[in-house]
């Protein structure tokens, strides 16, 4: 018994680097502290004055500074660190409890514990005097919890529970409002879709578990045998696309994109965390972590990945001019940025570094546009931006963040997304992959012209809703300024003239010089100030219809229906099943199969009845018919019985007589 | 007589022991035929605990075995023993007793009787706790059968408006299937010779059948035969449609050990008695069982989006969830095996939890139908609707919960099916394919079923309802399944390290068996 | 000495009395008494030959049918009287509730 519950406490082999400080080693505690604060916020968040936000709050600022201790291993020049401790056995199966650090991991948690500690504080205002607000929280650390264990998890099932512990964290938390059908909507699309890509990865984790013949589950060996092992291309490809299908889900890519625009049903912080810092990051995260299997399967599946990145890019960036929410204009900003990401990663090993960084600095800057518009909302009640205009007199603060953020956004320099942006433009150029090079600029112009949009008419113009809005509380200001700050500031890290030090801690086979082309900077600086140029132009008072739709008519229909895209999976997908094919299983349960049954039991009962007349009639009229005939025969013979005693004397004495007769003459 | 030989023994018959004190006690004495039933399985849970802690699991053989003569003239012995395989499923068995006799304390359908209740309750669980323990098969067919006349009872007496119907129909389809079993068992042992005698002795069997003893035509028509029985049992699409109704109409105590423990009894018999003593059959139909596995979790899973009564909903996401375990059975592999014993606590913890649920939920709307609860139930009643939500999350095998491990690694195991067996490789795939399609499936009509019913805003009629959240009692009865789940879920070494080395005696043996 | 033959012719008519009586009469004493003649005869048989053959057997038979025939003349008078007694007759005719 002993041997069962107590997990030898021997530690597996510790690929340690000399380096590896304290914090790299004990990195396991970012997860857990989070993890442990969900539960307490559960037991006594309610109790606790202030109704619960101190845990969560206290404990994602200790996973912050134990982050930034991992980070500065690397800053310091550390190399990757694992550590782990054995879990259980299944058969050949050796699954392992573990932590994996990185130079991507350790950008990762600081970058999730960053975010997620300014939406935690800004939760305190947003949602102050929400039905469940202790309960927001619980869900709020268990979704960052679960995000750190996929970024340190060194075994593709440890991520896999990460992974499916923040699918439904983003489930919870998107129907936080669950009153609203719309919301328990959104909530169920959004994990169902994601669902459906996680299915894929699973089977790709299985793929890759095969390859070392079922024996461990840790991503260096896994890869290493995938890559190495005697494994055929085929398989090698197929295993690299399902592992994408879990990107697809998660990072919300064509064609899984549909639930990330429906997620803003959730409360704003949480569109923030899981649009910037959690969520679709672990999608592109997931895709550097098993890299290795992407570089091995070759070009076929880059190909592959990148022409899904490039679809996913402009239709997000061009849906993103017709909405009229400002969240969803965010919401497809951010599907289009993550394609970006993607993009980057496909482009190989030169890629990766590029890909990162955007992730990098996106974070930073769509957390602070979100959490911006959350403190509009806030303001004016109301998503719609027809019911904003005019904000920047009221809302000073929010305007100056929000526009720090917009022109990261749009890539203008020196703001963090100009630097990322670049970036990818550069190696896209040195790869050589044109048609990609003109899908960034494209949609980094139209990046532009809808942030532009969004700007103007919720900042300029005139006011156009109802009361008087003010500028939010300082539990929400202070995250917007810190997250301006930041939007400023962590573009210098991958700046090429400032020796670009991210290359040196996110990369993949050795680190990629960053360099600085002048004339990308410029085109691209230039794409940006058009689209910019655009927007001003058409938005700078706002008009009734859209001026858009009056240029694109009919394609302005089509966009609206984004692409028609959800209606056609709702139509032909899901309403097909929900109602009809799963009715006719019904159908086919009750009436078909029990109906054989019930069937059966028919057939046995009329059987029964033709027996029971058998038996009544034929075998029971037999049995009837000998006492019968018995009856009749003693019928007959009780005459003889007449009752007077001399009447039997004489028969007795003739029978005597007889007998004496007959006996004489025989003898 | 010790502990070591007698332990299972006592511990199996206490219920049978309980209830026979029980039928003297007054009928009127309500409170004290209840205590009584909390006391005698309490009691069972703790020699069931001291028979796991007492237990070595670094071997695979029996433990606390007991082999004495029973009926010389055929050579029927009492032979129990335990082994990592019975082991999970034994305490599980007695757990859920006792939190079924805890609920009864308080919940007792129509027509009330609590002594009758009670005393079929006990008796239920000795012929589910013998089942697992027994190694001989005239034994095993006893404690088999002993199981269908208290649940016919349960259910043809406690349960709902077509009560008569869903019992009947459990009862005969059950026995439909066992009566093959038992033809199976008689024609094992006819055909057995050990030391010049017939035996129906598990182990000697399954020595006998290593040795090649049963001719491959014999083991084809003899696995049939035995694995219609269990896989009515267990129940496997298409021998499944007894389930439904059984559940619906069943009180929930009757549904929570049903769920819990019975339907385990089919899977199990597949481990221990159908593909160690019949390994060719197991060879010849492992594809077949893979391939109504995977159909059945399909199948299972959209039923489940058209049921509009919430108990049928759960009964038919069973079948589902007995889908993968058959599944893992399959693959003759080790992970696949294991898989199948850990999906098979997992759901006795997570589906008892949820029938109890279901059952609570009755007990307030008076109604199953989910469009007539209207949803709103958090508003109302928010930590019965919490506990709901969590165990419905737990079902469609949320990781970190008791019913990812069973699921993926039942996946896993049909990516490579044991090839020492031959098993088509691709065809299992596409199994696994078919079952990652349950998985969304499944995840959509749970989620489906939350929002209508715990989600939205309360309907007008019950505004004014009566409706009590969680009592004191239920609480008691649910706690250490809720914690249970949790508990397996992040350490499933718990069950896994019991099963460890008998699975992979079995395997072994299997593989040996085909020159692996 | 009295020859054998004699005797025999003797207890031969006596019992034919007897076998008449028990047939013929309608009077249930008469029964009786008829049946007390042919047990006589018998007695009567057994006497001449224990005589003739110088064997004592036939004397003690003789005895224990004469004992028998006591009791059975006892019971046989107590059964008439009950007869009597329900019926108010004694003719044998009229008593025949034993038939079908």
């Amino acid at each position: 018994m002993v041997g069962v519950l107590a997990a030898e406490t021997a530690e597996g082999a510790e690929h340690a680097a000399a380096a590896a400080n304290w914090f790299v080693q004990n990195a396991w505690l970012i997860p857990l502290l989070p993890f442990i604060s969900g539960v307490l916020t559960l037991a006594f968040g309610r109790r606790t004055p202030g109704k619960g936000p101190v845990y969560g709050i206290l404990a994602v600022f200790a996973a912050l500074v134990l982050s930034l201790g991992v980070l500065w291993s690397f800053v310091q020049g550390g190399g990757p660190y694992e550590r782990t401790a054995d879990w259980f056995t299944v058969g050949p199966l050796h699954l392992e409890a573990g932590i994996l650090v990185d130079g991507l991991t350790a950008v990762m948690v600081v970058v999730v514990t960053f975010v997620s500690l300014m939406v935690h504080v800004y939760s305190i205002g947003y949602m102050h005097g929400d039905v469940r607000y202790t309960w927001f929280y619980v869900v709020l650390s268990l979704f960052t919890g679960a995000m750190l264990l996929v970024v340190v998890s060194n075994n593709v099932i440890q991520l896999l529970v990460g992974w499916e512990i923040m699918g439904v964290c983003s489930y919870l938390l998107i129907g936080h409002w669950f009153e609203e059908r719309t919301n328990s909507n959104a909530a169920i699309k959004a994990f169902i879709t994601t669902r459906i890509g996680d299915v894929p990865m699973m089977f790709g984790f299985f793929a890759l578990i095969a390859a070392t013949g079922f024996t461990t589950t840790n991503i260096g060996e896994t890869t290493e045998a995938i890559a190495h092992g005697e494994v055929s291309t085929l398989f090698v490809t197929a295993a690299a696309l399902l592992l994408f299908g879990g990107t697809i889900g998660k990072s919300a890519q064509f064609p899984l994109h549909v639930w990330l625009p429906d997620a803003m049903a959730g409360p704003t912080p949480v569109s923030a965390l899981i649009h910037a810092a959690t969520m679709v990051a672990a999608g592109v995260y997931l895709v550097g972590r098993l890299f290795e299997v992407f570089v091995v399967a070759g070009e076929d599946v880059l190909f592959v990945v990148s022409v899904v990145a490039a679809i996913t890019m402009l239709g997000a960036a061009i849906l993103a001019i017709a909405q009229d929410d400002i969240k969803r204009v965010l919401a497809y900003s951010t599907l289009s940025q993550l394609a970006y990401m993607v993009a980057g990663l496909s482009l190989g090993e030169e890629g990766f570094t590029a890909g990162f960084f955007h992730l990098f600095t996106h974070a930073f800057f769509k957390a602070l546009l979100f959490l911006g518009a959350g403190a509009v909302i806030h303001a004016v009640h109301s998503n719609d931006m027809s019911d904003m205009g005019g904000l920047r007199k009221s809302m000073p603060v929010t305007f100056w963040t929000m526009l720090i953020g917009s022109l990261a956004l749009a890539g203008i320099v020196p703001f963090a997304g100009f630097w990322s942006k670049d970036e990818l433009l550069v190696v896209a150029n040195d790869t050589g992959t044109t048609w990609l090079f003109v899908m960034f600029l494209g949609t980094a112009f139209v990046t532009a012209f809808y942030t532009a949009r969004m700007v103007l008419l919720t900042f300029f113009g005139e006011f156009r809703g109802h009361g008087h809005p003010h500028e939010a509380p300082a539990s929400m200001t202070g995250p917007l300024v810190l997250l301006a700050a930041a939007t400023v500031g962590v573009g210098v890290l991958g700046a090429p003239q400032l020796g670009a030090v991210f290359s040196e801690w996110v990369y993949f086979g050795h680190p990629h010089e960053a360099h600085f082309v002048m004339w990308i900077a410029a085109i691209s600086t230039l794409g940006a100030v058009l689209g910019i140029a655009g927007g001003w132009a058409l938005y700078r008072q706002r008009k009734d219809p859209d001026p858009m739709q009056q240029a694109l008519g009919p394609v302005w229909t089509v966009l609206v229906h984004r692409y028609y895209i959800d209606d056609f999976y709702m139509a032909a997908i899901v309403r097909p099943i929900r109602d009809r094919v799963s009715a006719g299983i019904d159908w086919i349960n009750q009436n078909v199969i029990d109906g054989v049954v019930n069937g059966a039991a028919l057939l046995t009962r009329a059987l029964s009845r033709v027996v029971a007349w058998v038996d009544r009639n034929v075998i029971d009229g037999a049995a009837n018919a000998a006492g019968g005939v018995t009856g009749t025969t003693g019928g007959l013979l009780k005459y003889l019985q007449s009752g007077n005693v001399q009447w039997y004397a004489v028969v007795l004495f003739v029978g005597v007589i007889a007998l004496t007769i007959v006996f004489t003459r025989v003898a | 007589m010790t502990w070591e030989n007698s332990a299972i023994t006592i511990t199996t018959f206490l219920p049978l022991v309980g209830a026979l004190v029980i039928m003297f006690v007054p009928k009127d004495r309500d409170r004290l035929i209840r205590g009584l039933a909390i006391a005698v399985t309490g009691v069972a849970l703790v020699f069931a605990i001291a028979i796991a802690v007492g237990f070595d699991y670094g071997t695979d053989g029996l433990q606390y075995e007991l082999n004495a003569a029973w009926i010389d003239a055929i050579n029927v012995r009492y032979h129990v023993g335990i082994d990592g395989i019975s082991m999970p499923l034994y305490v599980l068995t007695f757990l859920l007793a006792f939190l079924c006799a805890i609920y009864t304390w308080r919940f007792l359908p129509e027509p009330g009787r609590p002594k009758v209740f009670v005393s079929l309750m006990l008796l239920l669980i000795t012929g589910m706790a013998g089942t697992f323990i027994s190694f001989d098969l005239i034994l095993f067919f006893v404690f088999w059968e002993l199981v269908l006349v208290p649940m016919y009872f349960l259910i043809g007496i406690w349960g709902s408006a077509n009560r008569e119907y869903a019992a009947i129909k459990f009862f005969l389809f059950t026995l439909f299937g066992s009566i093959f079993m038992l033809l199976g068992f008689l024609g094992m042992y006819f055909r057995s010779d050990v030391g010049g005698q017939h035996t129906f002795d598990m182990l000697e069997l399954q020595r006998f059948a290593q040795g090649g003893g049963f001719t491959e035509g014999f083991q084809l028509v003899v696995f049939g035969a035995i694995a219609l029985g269990l896989a009515v049992k267990v129940p496997m699409w298409p021998v499944h449609t007894w389930l439904p109704d059984a559940h619906t109409e069943a009180p929930t105590i009757g549904s929570v050990l049903l769920a819990g423990i019975m339907l385990k009894m089919g899977t199990y018999g597949f481990i221990r008695i159908a593909i160690p003593l019949l390994p060719e059959g197991a060879r010849a139909y492992a594809p077949w069982i893979g391939l109504l596995a995977a159909i059945g979790i399909v199948y299972a899973a959209l039923a489940c989006l058209a049921q509009r009564d919430l108990k049928r909903l759960i009964a038919f996401s069973s079948v589902g969830h007995m889908g993968f375990v058959m599944l893992g059975i399959a693959t003759m592999t080790e992970i696949g095996f294991q898989a199948a014993i850990f999906g098979m606590v997992a759901h006795g913890v997570i589906t008892g939890m949820l029938f109890f649920n279901v059952g609570s939920i009755y007990d307030r709307y008076h109604t199953r139908e989910i469009a007539a609860i209207g949803g709103g139930m958090s508003q109302k009643m928010p930590k019965l609707a919490s506990t709901f939500a969590y165990v419905s999350i737990a079902s469609l095998g949320l990781p970190g919960l008791a019913g990812f491990w069973g699921e993926v690694m039942a996946l896993l195991s049909s990516f490579n099916p044991n090839a020492a067996l031959g098993l088509d490789e691709g065809l299992f795939r596409v199994f696994m394919v078919l079952g990652g399609i349950g998985t969304i499936l499944t995840a959509g009509y749970f989620l489906w079923m939350l929002q209508r019913v715990n989600m939205g805003t309360l309907p007008d009629r019950w505004k004014d309802a009566p409706l009590a959240d969680t009592l004191a009692i239920e609480w008691l009865s649910w706690v250490p399944l809720l914690l249970l789940i949790v508990v397996l879920g992040l350490y499933p070494r718990l069950v896994f390290g019991m099963t460890d080395e008998a699975v992979a005696g079995i395997v072994e043996n299997l593989t040996r068996f085909f020159g692996g | 000495m009295i020859r054998l033959p004699l005797v025999l012719v003797f207890s031969a008519l006596l019992f034919s009395a007897g076998v008449y009586g028990v047939l013929a009469r309608r009077n249930a004493v008469m029964v009786l008494m008829a049946i007390e003649l042919m047990l006589n005869a018998v007695n009567v048989n057994l006497i001449a030959f224990a005589a003739q053959l110088k064997d004592v057997g036939g004397q003690v038979f003789a005895l224990f049918v004469i004992a028998v025939a006591a009791a059975e003349v006892g019971i046989g008078l107590a059964i008439v009287i009950l007869l009597f007694r329900n019926r108010e007759s004694i003719n044998v005719d009229e008593v025949s509730l034993l038939k079908w």
